[in-house]
């Protein structure tokens, strides 16, 4: 595996960028109770994007980990879990408002407290989608990475706020090339009223080649194997 | 125990200003302006009634499943569930509802998802997505595909486990079983009545849905 780049996502910080089929975006929580909130949408085809509820319905999961595939609108793989330290990752509580972070946390804007000011999920997506020609009719589930959010028999929800620690990882493999958005804000359902300060590393390597017959996602399930399959026609056909 | 909440209406029939059959496979679109409720009732039982919602004053602001689900701290929907769109806006909430439970965690059918859930061969079978985008061409150009949500899943029972499993189970709805939904924005409704014929949880019967909708 070779190592290509780095960053870090601050509590409150966004990223975007487009990335190649056959990455590894390994994601480290830099501190306890981390929650980097994740969008997936075809790097060449942005109305094609990462589609929850296909995502759990194919896999009979209402949670992600390792094994499961990020599955788009069109029956395809985005990206997979290849590896996971915490075996819960969020997807069916998407993000904060603006009214919801001032509600919990406290109403800040920069012009008073400058860069300290609390940002929110649906801010932050708006303007990344607006950066890569989309806007806020794209908004749609994203994925909760470090957050466990179960519900009880009634379907309450409930947060785990010992979930996860400092150090804790999950690695994405990208198997299309992917427009990915990023946003360090808290989930909706975290009940501290302190605005989480979780940074959240990302480390960037190469792949090792995708092999079939061993993959641990591809082999997970029927359904997940016939995705990659919908990827690879895809990729075939688009000369890729 | 599993709790099903049921809560009847007490809207007469005769006095609804719209009152429709949408046979299986078929589209139905149209705004709710506020204070108007808005009836789908499971004719056959058991029948998914596939459902968007949009900010008709800003339509960019769609249905969103996931900000329903924070808002209320529950999974499930019924009875006073209010049903958000992505910004948090509260567009309809539930008034009535006989069935008792319904899901908006499973989405809608696909051409693509039915290839990865049951067979490459289903490519070709009438799926929502397709109503969805059909209704979406014949309204006004205004809609595209990027529009298109996760959707309710109105009668649809998708309960999810503890430990997070999830499985689809029958039989929660009946004939007649009905829920309403009171406008609270100005709210485009759009439903795809499922014509979905691998799944068992109708048996294998998509049946006719009946919509009515009252003045305040
Ligand atoms: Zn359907």
């Amino acid at each position: 595996m070779t190592k290509l780049w780095s960053t870090t996502i601050a509590p409150g910080g966004k990223w975007s960028g487009v990335l190649a089929k056959g990455r590894l975006l390994t994601f480290t929580a830099l501190q306890d109770d981390a929650n980097l909130a994740v969008m997936l949408f075809n790097a060449h085809d942005l109305t094609e994007r990462y589609n929850m509820p296909d995502t759990l319905k194919a896999q009979y999961t209402a949670r992600l980990t390792r094994g499961n595939v990020l599955m788009s609108d069109n029956g395809r793989v985005l990206a997979s879990i290849v590896e996971d330290d915490l075996g819960w990752h969020d997807t069916i509580c998407g993000v904060t408002t603006r009214e919801g972070t001032d509600a919990k946390y406290g109403a800040t804007n920069y012009q008073t407290v400058r860069n300290d000011w609390l940002r929110s999920g649906y801010e932050n997506f708006a303007v990344e989608l607006v950066r890569c020609g989309l806007g806020v009719r794209d908004l749609g589930p994203v994925v909760n990475l470090f957050a466990k959010t179960a519900c009880n028999e009634e379907g309450v929800m409930i947060y785990d706020t010992k979930h996860c620690k400092e150090g804790s990882q999950v690695t994405l493999r990208t198997d299309m090339d992917v427009l990915i958005v990023l946003s360090n804000t808290p989930n909706p359902l975290n009940p501290s009223t302190v605005y989480p300060t979780a940074a959240v590393k990302l480390d960037v390597e190469i792949a090792p080649a995708f092999q079939p017959e061993t993959d641990y996602c591809y082999r997970y399930r029927g359904e997940n194997r016939r995705a990659f399959e919908n990827t690879e026609t895809y990729h075939l056909l688009a000369g890729k | 125990m599993t709790a099903f909440i049921r809560t009847e209406s007490e809207l007469n029939e005769e006095l609804a200003i719209v009152d429709e059959t949408i046979l299986a496979g078929d589209g139905w679109m149209k705004v709710l302006e506020p204070g108007q409720v808005l009836r789908i009732v499971d004719l056959e039982g058991n029948q998914a009634a596939d459902t968007l919602f949009f900010d008709a004053d800003n339509r960019d602001d769609h249905y969103s499943a996931v900000a329903t689900i924070a808002g209320q701290g529950n999974i499930y929907l019924t009875t006073g569930s209010v049903l958000r769109a992505e910004s948090g806006k509260p567009l309809v909430k539930i008034v009535a509802d006989t069935c008792g439970r319904h899901d908006t965690v499973g989405g809608s059918c696909s051409a693509e998802s039915n290839t990865v859930r049951y067979a490459h061969d289903k490519l070709s079978m009438h799926n929502c997505r397709d109503t969805f985008m059909l209704q979406l061409a014949r309204h006004d150009g205004g809609y595209t595909k990027r529009d298109l949500a996760p959707n309710v899943n109105f009668f649809m029972n998708v309960p999810v486990t503890p430990d997070g499993g999830l499985t689809f189970a029958d039989g929660v709805s009946a004939p007649g079983c009905y829920v309403e939904m009171a406008a609270i924005a100005r709210t485009t409704v759009l439903i795809s009545n499922c014509p979905q014929l691998n799944n068992p949880c109708n048996a294998y019967n998509p049946t006719p849905i009946r919509v009515l909708i009252w003045n305040p």
